[in-house]
């Protein structure tokens, strides 16, 4: 005992000097000193002693410096999705279940909205927000339903904001939201390549890659891009716990989101929410590479068009007229 | 006097911050003010740090703001110290000799106020560090705004370390080796031309947003900045001539004078042609053009601020144009005020916010910026006049004192 009070630094360099084991603490230590610095940084709040040392802020320095979804390997995606389910459990008590499903082989999609059908009615544009976990406080929204006088196609003319029984006479209605664009802008326009095309057509984002920058909001023809101007808010009774990465987990503040034809849902081979919320059947929702689905029996059989064609975006989004 | 001392690179930074902190006292005020408004600027940036950008004025629709706006702008002020460089090192005039090193000062300043306009604008500034190549993942070539970042942390080198050099010679008590320099000069020549165009290309290049889709907007930006840097530069020397020993000569604000007017006369008549293409034949894709200068459903608070512009930017051009006091400053002085207020005006606010709207499905809505929006920019218009003042003080010291060549 009094010898080792004499020498206290000798003994201490000695243990980590010797063996692999005590090596690993000090480096474990020495990350969790780290961690407590940066989520003083992340959160902006400073953390107490108690605080430093517990797996939370691990967690964030881990999430915090990991890699662009893209360059990530299968294990690093599971490991990246245990700690986001980990970390809404501490924070927030919540049982996730996220996935990262990769696309499905010869799968490419794509969706029809017919405006003949659609009767402004608005159950897809709530199913969404149930569905997408979107911001309650400010009433973000994905879809918009345009009220239009006949004889007119684009949705400037018409009215997005409409409070009052549907349907109208002589009125037609006409749904937008990201129309996951063949050519995109948002996507060349992204300078950390947050945003991007994937093999099955969704246009994704990696909300922990994106620097909030807004300038795929400025490029993108369709206004098919939402921000997160402040810290979303959705009541926790309402959060859908079963997510995808580049899906509906709930977003962190300042970064962008959008339509992602429910990418949760539709790599389980399940239709995106609006389509299954559709009440009058509107919406069609399939593979462009299946020659036997609804949407290609569509896209031969009705007489189809696209928005702002003469950009050349090629969305993967066409309305039809029965 | 100094020549006992020992000099190194060491002293050179000592000495830099040593002359810095003396002055008289009106000078320490001037520097407290600064100072205040900074402090004013972190205090309103903690609110945006805390609840995000949500404390400002900007929405999905209008997603862009007063940020941005300097931003623009301050490009055009950085770029235009080429106007200053490229006769004093290209054509070796010597009235442009004795004043470059202030241009290249006030192109620093800007830089280091555009840099910052980014980072506060970003909604993940934390994230930045994904932009850096190597440890981030950066969308070269295709995104313009890799090719921004570029093309703007370049020009920050270029113009701090060329003068540095040479300032550093002077310090040292020998004649800066031109032979080293030269091809940095040049090489900042060519890329004081690529920044404003690079900036002016983030927005010509957006079929999304046809106000901006428009192939006048570099050359026009070029014009702009060519006439309100000079301006802007014109004030600086004028309070440089006033306020301390180094005395300008009339030659230098005379040819300013013909860069500024030339360059204003241009813009005008680029403007006369985009006003004119907007408004011959309307299409919906004048619509915010239509919103500019005459509103639109009733929202029109960018209406008064572009008529004023277009007011001031003209009669500020005739003044500086038709020269009515024949060179009297208290003519030119406030005319070059003017222009640049009035190019401030059009090149922000007038250019960002209406590209805008109304949104690409046709929602219109007035932008304005809440106080946290005008305090940040604040803070970061007192550090870039900070910055401008301790590297001219610097530079002005080193040339008067120490400067071998007299």
């Amino acid at each position: 005992m009094s010898s080792d009070k004499k020498h206290p630094k000798e003994s201490d360099i000695i243990k980590l000097l010797e063996g692999d084991s005590s090596r690993r603490s000090f480096i474990k230590n020495l990350s969790i000193a780290a961690a407590a610095g940066s989520a003083a940084l992340t959160t902006g709040c400073i953390p107490s002693l108690a605080e430093a040392s517990t797996e939370e802020m691990k967690l964030r320095w881990q999430e915090f410096f990991k890699k662009h979804y893209r360059l990530m390997t299968q294990e690093e995606k599971d490991a990246a999705v245990g700690r986001l389910e980990r970390l809404a459990k501490l924070e927030n008590n919540l049982d996730l279940q996220m996935g990262s499903e990769p696309p499905i082989d010869g799968v490419l999609y794509g969706y029809g909205f017919n405006i003949t059908r659609c009767t402004g009615f608005m159950e897809c544009v709530t199913a969404c927000i149930k569905e997408n976990n979107l911001d309650r406080k400010v009433h973000t929204q994905y879809i918009r339903i345009f009220e239009m006088e006949p004889g007119k196609l684009d949705p400037s003319t018409g009215d997005g904001q409409y409070y009052h029984e549907v349907p109208v006479d002589n009125k037609f209605y006409m749904g937008t939201q990201c129309f996951h664009c063949e050519n995109a802008p948002c996507t060349k326009a992204c300078p950390t390549k947050a945003t991007w095309k994937e093999p099955d057509g969704i246009v994704v984002v990696d909300y922990d890659w994106c620097i909030g920058c807004r300038y795929c909001q400025a490029a993108c023809p369709y206004y098919g891009r939402r921000f997160n101007w402040g810290k979303p808010e959705i009541p926790k009774d309402e959060i859908n716990t079963k997510q995808h990465y580049l899906g509906n987990r709930i977003r962190p503040m300042g970064k962008m989101e959008k339509c992602t034809f429910c990418i949760q849902r539709t790599r389980k081979g399940r239709l995106p929410a609006c389509v299954e919320a559709c009440p009058t059947g509107a919406r069609v929702f399939g593979n462009l590479l299946d020659p036997d689905s609804e949407i290609r029996y569509v896209l031969k059989h009705k007489k189809v068009f696209r928005m702002k064609e003469e950009l050349e975006t090629d969305p993967k989004f066409w309305y039809f007229i029965d | 006097m100094r020549a006992l001392h020992e000099k190194s690179l060491k002293t050179f930074f000592i000495d830099g911050i040593r002359w810095n902190l003396q002055g008289t006292p009106a000078f320490q005020i001037f520097r407290l003010v600064l100072l205040g408004c900074m402090g004013l600027g972190i205090y309103a940036y903690s609110f945006q740090a805390r609840y995000g950008l949500s404390v400002t004025g900007m929405n999905d629709i209008v997603s862009w703001g007063f940020y941005i706006s300097n931003f623009t702008f301050l490009v055009g002020v950085a770029a235009a110290a080429v106007m200053l460089i490229l006769p004093a090192y290209v054509f070796h005039d010597p009235d442009f000799h004795r004043v470059v090193i202030i241009g290249e000062g006030v192109a620093v300043g800007a830089l280091i106020m555009c840099l910052t306009f980014i980072l506060v604008d970003l909604g993940g500034p934390l994230q930045a560090w994904h932009l850096i190549p190597g440890i981030g993942l950066f969308n070269f070539p295709s995104s313009i705004l890799a090719w921004d970042v570029v093309v703007l942390n370049g020009y920050l080198l270029l113009n701090a370390l060329v003068p540095a050099y040479i300032l550093y010679c002077h310090y040292m008590g020998r004649k800066a080796d031109e032979r080293k320099y030269r091809p940095f000069v040049f090489l900042s020549i060519f890329w004081a031309f690529s920044i404003h165009m690079v900036t002016a290309f983030l927005y010509q290049g957006l079929p999304a947003r046809p106000f901006w889709n428009n192939p006048l907007m570099g050359p026009r930006f070029l014009a702009s900045a060519f006439a309100a840097g000079p301006a802007l530069i014109t004030l600086i020397l004028a309070i440089i001539h006033s306020s301390t020993t180094y005395k300008i000569d009339r030659s230098v604000f005379s040819k300013l004078r013909i860069i500024i007017v030339i360059s204003a006369i241009i813009n005008l008549i680029m403007l006369f042609s985009e006003i004119f293409k907007e408004f011959y034949f309307t299409t919906h894709h004048s619509i915010s053009a239509v919103y500019l200068f005459f509103g639109l459903d009733g929202y029109d608070a960018l209406v008064p601020w572009i008529w004023t512009s277009v007011c001031a930017n003209v009669l500020a051009t005739l003044v500086l144009a038709l020269n009515p006091g024949k060179n009297n400053p208290k003519v030119l002085l406030p005319a070059c005020g003017l222009l640049f207020i009035a190019i401030w005006m059009e090149k922000g606010i007038g250019l960002i916010v209406p590209g805008l709207i109304p949104s690409p499905l046709g929602e219109v809505v007035d932008y304005l910026p809440t106080w946290v929006e005008l305090c940040v920019t604040l803070g970061i218009l007192a550090l870039g006049i900070t910055v401008v003042t301790w590297l001219v003080r610097v530079a002005l010291i080193i040339e008067q004192n120490e400067n071998p060549l007299g």
